[in-house]
């Protein structure tokens, strides 16, 4: 997507969603190194929460966390509407599956919808059904499937035909995958990074790679998958059975995020970042560029650890 | 259900867990023993009979919780067969709550353990400080030690040596605890840590763990003091390795990238090797029967390639070493079953 303001790379993220339903939270915990407990502490949100975060070196996040108390929606949509509504490139509607009150949760989206086809009618919309966790095991698709279908009926109504939903839960990687695809979809140059990464695993004889930027841990693209744009389990699916009878948890993208986050946690205990990993001389991680990291899976681990580190040295000037 | 029925092996090690109820026995087992979330061990049942969890680091060890309810004493329990195949016995102390009670109940157990057998180490931990400000928690030990201490003289106990630990399920500190505890009841001990500043020495390793990768549990250490805080970053980089083997053990498993036959037998060996940006490395290796091998190195100046190849090198001899004291431990262990058996013949 291209319009006016994203040639300065300065994206405006713009996270809405009533009170309580998680939007600090997530913030928190993507961007902010908190885990899942840690949130217990945070306390409501009064009026915006800008937070700048520069992410893959040139492009700046600009996160407007908006606190979803009906005062400040109130003031949201009526004084200060231009101000918050204008240059938005990411819409990210947090819905609490919880709430008792979803006729008036849906009309604050209708509300913002509006707004946004006034004041930034080119932007992409992603909502996040939050707190999957409570619901049962059983009834979280069916759950899911009605909200999007009425969520997506309404989004037409306003201009807004494509949008992208999740499911989440802070407890579980889903968080991760909905972020990852949410900031992947403001990276211009993807496709570049993509065929890169599929020549790089091919040079080293890899099974897999994926690339990772370095302090959220977000999945900006995988050799085997886009994950940019993509969404649902049902590609994931596909993408086990081609790989070959050899089943693979489909959830390993996020998950890797959280494991490698923990670690990198752990790494601070010595007031260090970690600079590689090598695991059974197959499993290799290491930075690629000043905020990318990859994650190397190998065919054969009787490759000389020197040749394939020298090779991730090599590769660095094809991920900047 | 009698106790003492559980108890057939008496090569095993026996840790026996007790405490009043309620003062997170329970919790303990479950977040050391089966790696439960800290904060799901809320939703935990009261315990009615005694249960046992079997753990096998290089030696075998069994640890029995007894519901804290139960009073041993009644006649119906063999408590005397207990505590004399009982190795350590750990008594926990909720700190948050009126101890006392908990005090004097934990007398009268040393009491009789100890005259039952005198070879027993007493452990207490100081449960739940978590809870507790930094000052509070000085004072809560010291006043527990304290009181114990004036209730086993009463007793006449006043050479039975009590060891306490402040612990907490919430951080590492109770892991710390029954590592030390664990690590009493070796009898290689002596051996394994020789080992293990051997190892350092010569492998410009500056702090060495051998882990129970199930527990995180630390069987042994070097003689350099246990930070805690690298204690805690090296029980974190066993989960990491864990988890990423995890997710493709598949592909790492064995038979996958084996071509040519050379196939290392029943599983490939965990290894696991990782440089920070200010120059230490984390390094870890499975040794045998579910140990793990944990290394924090500081190569400085030296390169980082040799530095690993000799503790390559020097692990492959510890390892050995290990494999060593096992068979022996096991001959050891048949020997002694076999002059029990000839004592019992005659």
């Amino acid at each position: 997507m291209s319009n006016l303001s994203s040639s300065n790379n300065r994206k405006k993220l713009l996270l809405m969603g009533r009170s309580g339903s998680g939007k600090s939270s997530m913030r928190s915990i993507i961007f902010s190194n908190y885990s899942a407990f840690d949130t217990r502490r945070l306390g409501a949100t009064i009026d915006v929460e800008h937070s700048h975060l520069r992410f893959l070196g040139n492009m700046t996040l600009n996160l407007w966390d908006c606190g979803g108390q009906d005062v400040f929606m109130e003031n949201y949509f009526t004084k200060q509407k231009d101000h918050i509504f204008q240059m938005v490139q990411v819409l990210i509607h947090v819905f609490d599956v919880e709430s008792q009150e979803v006729m008036k949760d849906i009309e604050i989206f209708m509300r913002s919808l509006k707004q946004l086809k006034k004041y930034s009618p080119n932007s992409k919309i992603f909502v996040l059904l939050h707190k999957m966790d409570l619901v049962q095991l059983d009834k979280r698709n069916e759950l899911f499937e009605i909200m999007m279908n009425k969520l997506t009926e309404t989004a037409k109504q306003y201009g807004f035909p494509n949008i992208v939903g999740f499911a989440t839960s802070i407890w579980d990687e889903s968080l991760y995958k909905a972020w990852s695809q949410i900031v992947c979809s403001l990276i211009p140059n993807m496709s570049i990074y993509q065929s890169n990464l599929i020549k790089f695993k091919n040079l080293l004889d890899a099974y897999e790679i994926i690339l990772f930027e370095k302090t959220t841990f977000l999945v900006i693209c995988s050799s085997n998958n886009k994950t940019g744009g993509d969404n649902g389990d049902n590609d994931n699916q596909s993408n086990v059975k081609e790989l070959g009878s050899i089943k693979i948890d489909p959830k390993r993208f996020e998950k890797i995020s959280n494991i490698m986050k923990n670690y990198k946690q752990s790494c601070t205990k010595l007031k260090s970042g970690f600079k590689t990993l090598i695991l059974n001389d197959s499993i290799y991680v290491s930075e690629i560029s000043s905020n990318m990291v990859c994650f190397i899976v190998l065919n054969n681990s009787k490759q000389p650890r020197q040749l394939i580190l020298e090779n991730i040295k090599k590769a660095k000037e094809f991920f900047q | 259900m009698d106790a003492s029925g559980y108890i057939e092996n008496d090569s095993k090690a026996m840790v026996l867990l007790m405490g009043l109820r309620r003062c997170g026995k329970s919790s303990i087992c479950k977040v050391v023993f089966h790696n439960m979330q800290p904060l799901d061990t809320l939703y935990l049942e009261s315990t009615s009979s005694p249960s046992l969890e079997h753990f096998s680091t290089l030696i075998d060890l069994a640890v029995m919780e007894l519901p804290g309810q139960l009073n041993y004493f009644e006649p119906s329990y063999d408590s005397e067969r207990l505590f004399k195949s009982v190795g350590a016995l750990v008594y926990v102390i909720d700190s948050q709550d009126e101890y006392m009670n908990a005090i004097t109940n934990l007398a009268m157990i040393i009491d009789y353990a100890y005259k039952v057998n005198p070879n027993i180490n007493i452990e207490v931990l100081i449960h739940k400080v978590d809870g507790l400000s930094e000052d509070f928690k000085v004072d809560a030990q010291r006043d527990i030690m304290q009181r114990t201490g004036e209730e086993l003289l009463e007793l006449g106990l006043d050479g039975v040596q009590v060891s306490f630990y402040l612990t907490s399920i919430f951080d590492h500190s109770i892991y710390e605890a029954f590592s030390r505890i664990v690590q009493k009841l070796i009898p290689e001990i002596s051996y394994l840590e020789n080992m293990l500043d051997n190892l350092i020495q010569h492998s410009k390793i500056e702090k060495a763990f051998l882990f129970d990768i199930n527990s995180k549990i630390y069987v042994s250490t070097d003689s350099n003091p246990v930070d805690i805080q690298t204690y805690e970053v090296c029980a974190e980089f066993v989960d990491v390795t864990l988890d990423l083997f995890d997710l493709y053990k598949n592909r790492l498993g064995p038979g996958n990238n084996d071509e040519d036959g050379i196939n290392k037998p029943i599983y490939q060996e965990l290894k696991n090797v990782s440089e920070l940006g200010n120059g230490v490395i984390l390094y870890l290796r499975q040794m045998i029967r579910g140990l793990a091998l944990v290394a924090l190195s500081r190569p400085k100046n030296a390169d980082v390639e040799s530095c690993l190849t000799i503790a390559d090198y020097n692990i492959d001899i510890f390892k050995k070493g290990l494999e060593d004291i096992w068979a022996r431990s096991k001959i050891d262990n048949s020997q002694i079953k076999a002059i029990q058996n000839e004592s019992v013949n005659r």
